[in-house]
């Protein structure tokens, strides 16, 4: 690698201050620093510094969305096949979903990114890495068929209104990836909300076998038709239709381990948002006045993005709750808003999405009273301390 | 009341290079230098100029603020030159050695002494230093009664002295001596922490006139300020002063024989070091005979002090005041193709995202690279399981970034310093530098409120 080190050496002074592409400084520092840890040495403070950086630590969550990624392209091949009523093997399915998707993340990557590195270039900063995990993400919790130039204006919303404006990444009150979903919702319900959006080809009409609905689990339940939906067991697996990512508890609890083990997502989060979906079905169980509600508790779990909500979308460390203790309450409410919503509420098929979004904001507030609390509680502490010291 | 507190948080960095446990021997150097820029907050105005004989324990420079405070040459000699910095900020103060010649402060028992008179000695003798206050981890008030003090009898910073071998290598007697002229100085308790998961020496066991407390856990459990908070909490207005166990021999020391011999025990350590072990050495002394043919070549960066909280120096540089250790690692002054990608198996990390996760007992030898740029705060819940305080460090530093005084206050800016919060800038994956912003803080506190 000594020859690509020289070349990138040859160019460097191009891209630093009074070069010819000074301009682009922050951009080429973005690469750079992609191929290249950089030589960077401490000069004050701790001398010596811990491995991990920020890419590393995007880049383990992009390794835990893997296998919903891979399960995903799987899946979006088998609906579309099912749909036809074609029988078809597991890398066919595979092949079809990834050159379906890809278009998408491509999109999403170079729209997003584009975006990134020009705010980085007027900031005069280095290039952020939070979008690498945003930009998969905003593919992954979108419908199969919805068009192009809709991921590239969501993610432009996204990303400016989201993030930018805020100060870029670490600075933002919402989880970028869900504003774009969000936005896309209110703008093109019809994109985003039904039965044919879900399955690659159904919203262009081709000849769909009979019998075949394409309706999500939750758009089942919220009808009323829970005796329709699919086998718990084919729920968990995700061969159902959904968005692109959420349809396998399965993948996401792989993707959930690798988060945990590495500690990069808080496990304190994704337990709670799961604990709180389990508290809210149970009183809804308790309750039970309709079919739905009727719907043991552990189904919300494995239908729609309750799973892909709690383990990729809440964890997010910038927009979720701060404090430790915080993660608990803020996960808790989010699992309880989630069924909440699903059940109660005849507009939203879908609480996942809400409630994250809806305890964004309400993390800032978490975390206050939380430090109060324990502010009052050092106070009080040290005061005993100091009574019982001079005794 | 001896309490013993186990500690979970924090991290205990494994190094190569520990000292083996022997001792060098006294070593005699021949330049000294005596470093303002050791004393946080301190505005140095000299006493002597380039050409000046002084002898150990003569006046160098005082504290503008508080003239009584003085910083007096560890060894006779010629001030050889006074090297400024930026905006002609004093940095050192060199000597030359010549002779062995020793300012009388005379010789006295401590424990018939009064406040006023143990107080004057160690201001005129240069040991006042030795002792720091908390809040601010700054030299201490000398118009001020403490509430307590406190001595560390352990160090837990990566590749730290033993201070087990560094007492049973000591005078006993300076070690009783020195206690006793801190007795004086407080109305409060001398308390003094033990490592409640090894065995002590006996002289630190036997101690009289302290109050012995067991702490146990990985670092920072060793550093006096953790030690603080779990015995006596400070809170406003509260005022702790500390000293370090090696200080404590010294200003026994001082006593006894009435002569300014700041001497300590350190470790030479740190993965470029050929023979890591402990030397006998002065306050000040220039290292440069002690790692001379005695460390691997190539780019090394030497520290006097710890790879946490140490200064960078020369390597014939000048140990620091308060400095047990001198570190010597490498520089990490080189790009790495896809590091960031890689497996990692050398690579050392508090978080579980390398591959020598899977070799807990390994040691590792770490360079001064940076390892990414630095980014906006975006992991959280991190400084959080290395800083074991009942303390909200991220809340903390904002305030402090914010510089919202009544906040800082109420979150602890009161109980920490900088070295406290060291570990939380080494696993930073933000690479922030956390102790410079602790540090303005402090400054800020001292600002406003005095």
């Amino acid at each position: 690698m000594d020859s690509l080190r020289k070349k990138i050496d040859k160019i460097k002074p191009h891209f630093t201050e009074g070069g010819k592409f000074a301009r682009l400084r922050s951009v080429f520092e973005g690469f750079e620093s992609f191929l290249f840890v950089p030589d960077k040495v401490t000069f004050k403070g701790s001398h010596i510094r811990d491995s991990i950086d920020l890419k590393r630590t995007m880049t383990v969550v992009i390794i835990a969305l893997l296998p919903a990624f891979l399960f995903g392209s799987y899946n979006a091949g088998l609906q579309h096949f099912r749909s036809l009523g074609l029988e078809t093997g597991i890398l066919q399915n595979f092949w079809f979903g990834f050159i379906r998707i890809l278009p998408m993340v491509i999109v999403s990557y170079g729209v997003g990114l584009g975006i990134e590195f020009i705010a980085a270039q007027i900031r005069g900063h280095e290039i952020n890495e939070g979008f690498l995990v945003s930009g998969l993400l905003i593919p992954m919790i979108m419908p199969i068929d919805v068009p192009l130039w809709m991921v590239a204006i969501a993610t432009t919303f996204a990303v400016i209104l989201g993030k930018e404006v805020f100060g870029g990444t670490g600075m933002n009150i919402f989880n970028p990836a869900l504003l774009a979903r969000a936005f896309l919702f209110f703008s093109y319900p019809a994109w985003m909300s039904g039965d044919k959006i879900w399955t690659e080809g159904l919203t262009k009409g081709q000849g769909v076998i009979d019998g075949f609905s394409g309706a999500t689990p939750l758009a089942l339940s919220a009808a009323g038709e829970t005796t329709k939906l699919p086998s718990i067991m084919d729920m968990f697996i995700g061969t159902i239709p959904g968005s692109f990512g959420e349809t396998s508890t399965l993948a996401i609890l792989l993707g959930a381990l690798i988060l945990i083990i590495t500690g990069i997502g808080s496990w304190k989060i994704i337990v709670s948002v799961f604990a709180g979906g389990l508290g809210m079905g149970l009183l809804l169980n308790a309750v039970a006045v309709n079919p739905y509600m009727e719907l043991p508790f552990y189904y919300h779990f494995v239908m729609g993005g309750f799973a892909f909500g709690a383990v990729f979308m809440a964890t997010d460390p910038v927009s979720g709750s701060q404090t430790e203790k915080g993660k608990w309450i803020y996960g808790f409410l989010i699992g309880v808003l989630s069924v909440l919503i699903r059940v109660l509420n005849p507009a939203y098929p879908e609480g996942v999405m809400l409630a994250i979004l809806l305890m964004n904001v309400f993390a800032p507030l978490i975390d206050y009273y939380v430090i109060q609390s324990s502010i009052k509680k050092r106070l009080k502490r040290a005061n005993i301390a100091t009574n019982n010291y001079t005794k | 009341m001896s309490i013993t507190v186990r500690l979970k948080k924090g991290l205990d960095i494994k190094l190569k290079g520990v000292a083996t446990k022997t001792l060098a021997g006294e070593v005699v150097a021949n330049l000294y230098g005596v470093k303002p820029v050791d004393f946080p907050g301190l505005t140095p105005k000299l006493n002597v100029r380039e050409g000046d004989k002084v002898l150990a324990g003569s006046p160098l420079f005082h504290d503008k603020l508080r003239p009584e405070i003085l910083f007096t040459s560890p060894v006779s000699g010629e001030v050889l030159y006074i090297n400024r910095g930026d905006r002609r900020k004093l940095l050192e103060i060199v000597i030359q050695k010549e002779g062995d010649e020793y300012v009388d402060f005379g010789k006295a028992d401590a424990a018939g002494l009064s406040r006023e008179k143990i107080r004057e000695t160690l201001l005129k003798s240069g040991l006042w230093p030795a002792i720091r206050q908390r809040p601010y981890n700054v030299v201490a008030n000398p118009n001020n009664v403490p509430d307590a003090i406190f001595i560390s009898g352990f160090d837990t910073a990566p590749l730290a002295p033993d201070y087990n071998f560094i007492i049973d290598n000591s005078q006993e007697t300076n070690f009783r001596k020195g206690i006793a002229a801190l007795t004086k100085l407080t109305d409060g308790k001398i308390n003094m922490i033990l490592n409640g998961k090894g065995d002590s020496s006996e002289v630190l066991k036997k101690t009289s006139g302290v109050e012995i407390s067991y702490i146990s856990g990985p670092h920072p459990a060793g550093n006096v300020g953790i030690q603080i908070h779990h015995i006596r909490p400070i809170n406003k207005g509260d005022r702790v002063w500390t000293v370090n166990l090696q200080d404590v021999l010294a200003i026994g020391r001082l006593f006894e024989e009435g002569a300014y011999k700041h001497d300590r025990i350190i470790a030479l350590t740190g993965s470029e070091v050929l023979n890591a072990q402990y030397y006998r050495i002065r306050s000040g002394a220039s290292i440069a005979s002690i790692v001379k043919d005695n460390v691997r070549p190539g780019n090394l960066r030497y520290i006097s002090g710890n790879v946490l909280t140490g200064t960078r120096i020369t390597a014939d540089g000048f140990l620091g005041y308060y400095d047990s250790q001198v570190t010597v690692i490498p520089e990490g002054d080189y790009y790495e193709f896809f590091g960031w990608m890689m497996p990692g198996l050398n690579k050392f990390s508090f978080s579980k995202t390398f591959a020598s996760s899977l070799l807990p007992r390994k040691s590792y030898s770490l360079d001064t690279n940076l390892h990414g740029g630095e980014r906006a705060f975006v992991m959280t819940g991190m400084y959080e399981k290395v800083v074991p305080m009942d303390i909200y460090p991220m809340q903390l530093l904002k305030a402090i970034l914010a510089e919202d005084i009544e906040l800082m206050e109420n979150l602890g800016i009161y109980e920490i310093a900088e070295e406290d919060f060291a570990l939380c800038e080494y696993i930073c994956p933000s690479k922030v530098e956390i102790q410079s912003i602790v540090r303005k803080g402090i400054e800020l506190m001292i600002r406003e409120m005095s």
